[in-house]
């Protein structure tokens, strides 16, 4: 039996496959992943690392042609993995909700957005969309700095991206859900948009307490917004720990290379690339997925996974190059 | 650059060859993989692949004439001497199907050449001048799209007389509008790339643009619908035939065929029903590998 | 509102289109021909007759003349005199088409219910039986000659297992009321249920021989459609909210996924009205369609013109409605 690292989500050994005619990608190879309610998580890495897989496992929305091989997840004491459908559509926007990169696509194009937000409201209030619903979705939309007369009655194609994405906002925010993913919810914004939303979600969850899992490939979001981070590379978490902890004193060595290769004002040394490129997960490297872009390899790495270990307290990575003494305890 | 190639061997000369067009070749392997992988494109290629096969060796599949009349042999049942049985005039049927198997294959081979000439036409002048000539063209194509198909073939082929030419011609008239939709869209797309802008600059004149640029990017597109449109294209030639409007006995059309044996239905089936078998079996070898080609080229699958 | 300049705007061209079909019809019927008399009376015929038949169809007056006397016509909605039934083809027009229409109404509930229903479920249980069930079904309706069809069911209902009338709108002591023409609209109005059955049991099977082919493609083009939506981001925003699997279908997938399919009903109703002549031909089905096979067998050209124009307003304004509905139906093209 896996310890229990978080109070509100954990997340043990996930495993996820995609079967596509190019063969079988493994997505998700052994994911480990926790927080405690009311934190604020960011999950970052490049493209393809398995950020959005992980959040649609946490959703129960991975679907032909993919699968949840094998790993657990677990929020607060409910086993989501085990659950069937039925049962999942009650955590679904009720206790775990979702917003997404592209806000107007998001949206369904030919349903008025109040009806969109309505729609929500009323699962889960267990009420008939009418009068007292629409009253909170003129409410939900205020909240969300909306002029609701103003909007309430337009389709997705009328509004602007960050309109749209209060739209959203508003819509996952209805049922005060205990977790919120965000997944990129403002690569796809202008940048003075994308501050904005940033702010309104920042004001928001601290009003209502919500605990936050950021997916974003840019770690100044995730600086600015997450109390902690985890690190994903190709399928894994490598790295998890505050999100100071991160940015002052990062362990692994992928995770030292996204850093050096954030600009930032002020910064002397020169902005360097991590060489190579993202594995093709149909046919992953063996041992550290890493180790072929890493100039720190060793033999281990090319034949076993390093175990994420805690190097200190509230700070984990999973290499070889560190706490070997922490290996062998985990091992034994 | 002409220099560095002379000086090499025959032998790197290939190799560079085959290096360059690398790309290419790697491209027809994915697409032969997924044709491999689409087993109903299979199935529709031999199907197409038996039907031209009879077309081509019609003589050496049966010893008896299709059209030749033996009185004393009409209407008899399929035996071991006619497999399909004999019709009203006392001729094979299955000669006449085999035999039909020809007509069908110079009818869609004519209608093609045709349509896709009138549509090519019509098509690239109007996307690649556009403006007033397009829209003119364009809505002379809306009022050929504004008939029923049938219809308008059938009144074109009874006012130029019913026969298999008119019949073909009829055909064409009607099919090229899906050619020039075709032509137009991709005499636009390639108008408005920045190369064209360059060899314009240069001086290239309209016409050369539209032969060594617009038309070779036409090709593929048109090839690919042509297939699609075959099937269409057996079927309203068919119906001509069988209303009597098409193809005249007794030339061995296949609707003309099944229209023989509308009167002898009940006693005699197999007059109407081998020859209708043959045009759905060849129309679902047609669908099918264009059902195929339609899977192969979707980006969504290609990826 | 802009949906309404819309209407104007496609109304205008459909008037457009219109004209120039009315040039084409002309071209065929009038300046094709080279001997048009000839090849309807036959090479012996009498001078005086052949004479008298040229300026019944207005052929001896100068072809200016002749085309501007046409559109006259046209716009009085005055096609001539049939040469073979000798009365104006406008009443024939009237006597024949609701058979037609009737036809297409109920070939056309046929394929959309049975199109959609399977493209449905085909795109939801995607290669599972219902789907390769479907598939087959449609690939088989997009490849059987009508005509060939028609017949083998022909032969099987009616000759063997005399189930089915063998043709005809309706039995022979049968009188339905006419009030608007559709005979199975008329009886239920008259509340004549004898008449309605027997109408219903004449109507089976030319409808489901005309329907299959556009059921089939509406089946396809349903499916390929749903397949899309289902893959789009606002279905995923739609089960995140917990929406049950049914709402995500019924209301999010199915009003997205049926836009592209309005499209091919309008286009589905030109393939059924070239296969009503068809049908109808096979099926003594007394509708328009055979009308104009019957005057092309003969070259009675009054009756060509006017039943080929008529056809060709019906087909046009069925895609005008179409478009139409199709604006209404997508807030996107209200911008």
């Amino acid at each position: 039996m896996q310890k229990v690292r978080g109070d509100l989500l954990n997340i043990s050994k996930l495993k996820v496959v995609f079967y596509t005619y190019r063969g079988i990608i493994k997505a998700l190879n052994g994911v480990e992943l926790w927080m405690n309610k009311g934190e604020r998580l960011g999950i970052v890495g490049e493209t393809g690392c398995g950020k959005s897989v992980t959040a649609l496992s946490i959703m129960g929305l991975i679907e032909q042609p993919g699968e949840i091989m094998e790993g657990d997840i677990l929020f607060g004491d409910k086993l989501l993995t085990s659950m069937q459908e039925t049962s999942l559509i009650n955590i679904r926007g009720k206790e775990i909700s979702m917003i997404f990169q592209e806000p107007n696509a998001a949206l369904n194009p030919v349903m008025k957005v109040g009806f969109q937000i309505a729609e929500s409201i009323s699962k889960v209030k267990n009420k008939k969309i009418g009068k007292e619903v629409y009253v909170e979705v003129r409410r939900m939309l205020e909240i969300a700095g909306l002029d609701w007369e103003r909007t309430i009655n337009l389709y997705p194609h009328e509004l602007s991206g960050g309109m749209a994405q209060r739209v959203m906002i508003a819509m996952a925010l209805s049922s005060n859900p205990k977790l919120l993913i965000a997944d990129e919810p403002t690569s796809a914004l202008d940048v003075t948009i994308q501050a904005q939303i940033l702010e309104l979600l920042d004001e928001l969850v601290k009003k209502f307490g919500n605990a936050v899992i950021l997916i974003t490939h840019n770690m100044g979001v995730a600086a600015e917004f997450c109390d902690k981070m985890a690190v994903m590379y190709a399928g894994n978490m490598v790295e998890y720990a505050r999100t100071t902890n991160i940015f002052e004193n990062p362990h692994h060595p992928y995770t030292r290379g996204l850093l050096k290769a954030v600009p930032k004002i002020g910064r002397t040394d020169e902005l360097q690339s991590i060489p190579g490129i993202v594995p093709d997960l149909v046919n992953p490297p063996s041992g550290c997925r890493f180790h072929p872009r890493c100039k720190h390899a060793m033999d281990i790495c090319r034949k076993d996974f390093p175990p994420l270990v805690e190097i200190k307290s509230d700070h984990y990575v999973a290499c070889y190059l560190y706490g070997k003494e922490d290996i062998q305890n985990a091992n034994s | 650059m002409l220099n560095t190639v002379k000086n090499i061997g025959q032998k790197e000369k290939i190799k560079l060859f085959l290096e360059q067009r690398k790309p290419i070749i790697e491209d027809w392997k994915h697409t032969y993989y997924l044709w491999k992988s689409t087993p109903l494109a299979m199935i529709g290629t031999v199907i197409i692949f038996i039907f031209l096969t009879i077309a081509i060796f019609a003589p050496l599949l049966t010893s008896y004439s299709p059209t030749e009349q033996f009185m004393e042999e009409r209407l008899l049942s399929p035996s071991s001497q006619h497999i399909f049985g004999t019709d009203q005039y006392g001729r094979d049927i299955f000669s006449r199907v085999v035999y039909g198997a020809r007509v069908e294959v110079w009818i869609i081979f004519i209608v093609s050449i045709i349509s896709v000439m009138i549509g090519i036409i019509v098509g690239i002048t109007a996307g690649y001048f556009g403006g007033a000539v397009d829209e003119i063209l364009m809505r002379i194509t809306d009022m050929f799209l504004a008939f029923p198909r049938l219809i308008l073939a059938m009144v074109l082929t009874a006012v130029l007389g019913p026969n298999l030419t008119n019949t073909m011609i009829a055909i064409s008239l009607v099919d090229w509008t899906v050619y020039a939709r075709l032509g137009r869209a991709e005499a636009m797309k390639v108008k408005s790339q920045p190369y064209i802008e360059a060899i314009r600059a240069v001086g290239a004149k309209d016409l050369r643009i539209i032969a060594f640029h617009v038309l070779p990017m036409s090709i593929s597109p048109v090839i690919v619908q042509l297939t699609l449109r075959m099937g269409t294209i057996i079927l309203t030639a068919a119906g001509l035939g069988f209303l009597g409007l098409g193809a005249q006995p007794p030339t061995p059309e296949w609707g003309a065929i099944v229209s023989d044996g509308r009167n002898y239905l009940v006693n005699q089936w197999w007059i109407s029903t081998f020859p209708g078998m043959a045009i759905a079996f060849v129309v679902l070898g047609f669908n099918l590998l264009g059902d195929g080609i339609r899977d192969i080229l979707d980006p969504r699958l290609r990826r | 509102m802009k949906l309404g300049t819309y209407i104007i705007k496609r109304i205008f061209l459909m008037v457009i289109v219109m004209l120039g079909v009315a040039t084409i019809v002309f071209f065929i019927t009038r300046v094709i021909p080279a001997d048009p008399v000839g090849a309807i009376l036959g090479g012996n015929a009498p001078i005086e007759r052949v004479d008298e038949m040229r300026h019944q169809l207005g052929l001896d007056k100068p072809i200016t003349l002749q085309f501007i006397d046409y559109i006259k016509g046209i716009v009085h909605a005055d096609f001539g005199i049939s040469l073979k039934s000798n009365r104006p083809v406008l009443k024939d027009i009237i006597n024949y088409f609701p058979a037609t229409i009737e036809l297409a109404i109920a070939s056309m509930i046929f394929a959309v219910v049975v199109g959609v229903v399977l493209g449905v479920y085909s795109a939801i249980y995607r290669n599972k039986p219902i789907d390769h069930f479907s598939r087959i079904f449609s690939i088989l309706g997009v490849s059987m000659p009508v005509f060939w069809l028609g017949l083998l069911l022909l032969l099987l209902f009616y000759y063997h297992l005399d189930l089915l009338p063998g043709g005809g709108r309706n039995s022979l002591f049968i009188f339905s009321p006419r009030i608007t023409g559709l005979l199975l609209l008329d009886s239920i109005i008259a509340g004549d249920w004898i008449a309605f059955w027997d109408g219903l049991s004449h109507i089976i099977l030319p409808a489901f021989v005309l329907g299959y082919a556009s059921a089939a493609s509406i089946a396809r083009i349903m499916r390929a459609s749903m397949l899309d939506i289902l893959r789009q981001d606002f279905i995923r925003t739609a089960k995140s909210k917990g929406l049950s699997k049914r709402v995500v279908i019924y209301r999010h997938a199915l009003k997205n996924a049926l836009i592209p399919v309005v499209t091919i009903i309008g286009l589905s109703f030109g393939s059924l009205l070239s296969g009503a002549v068809l049908t109808e031909t096979i099926f003594s089905w007394p509708g328009l369609g055979r009308y104009i096979v019957n005057a092309l067998l003969v070259l009675d050209y009054p009756a060509v013109t006017g039943g080929t124009l008529f056809i060709a307003f019906v087909y046009s304004l069925a895609n005008l409605v179409v478009d139409i509905s199709y604006a209404a139906l997508d807030p996107r093209m209200r911008v």
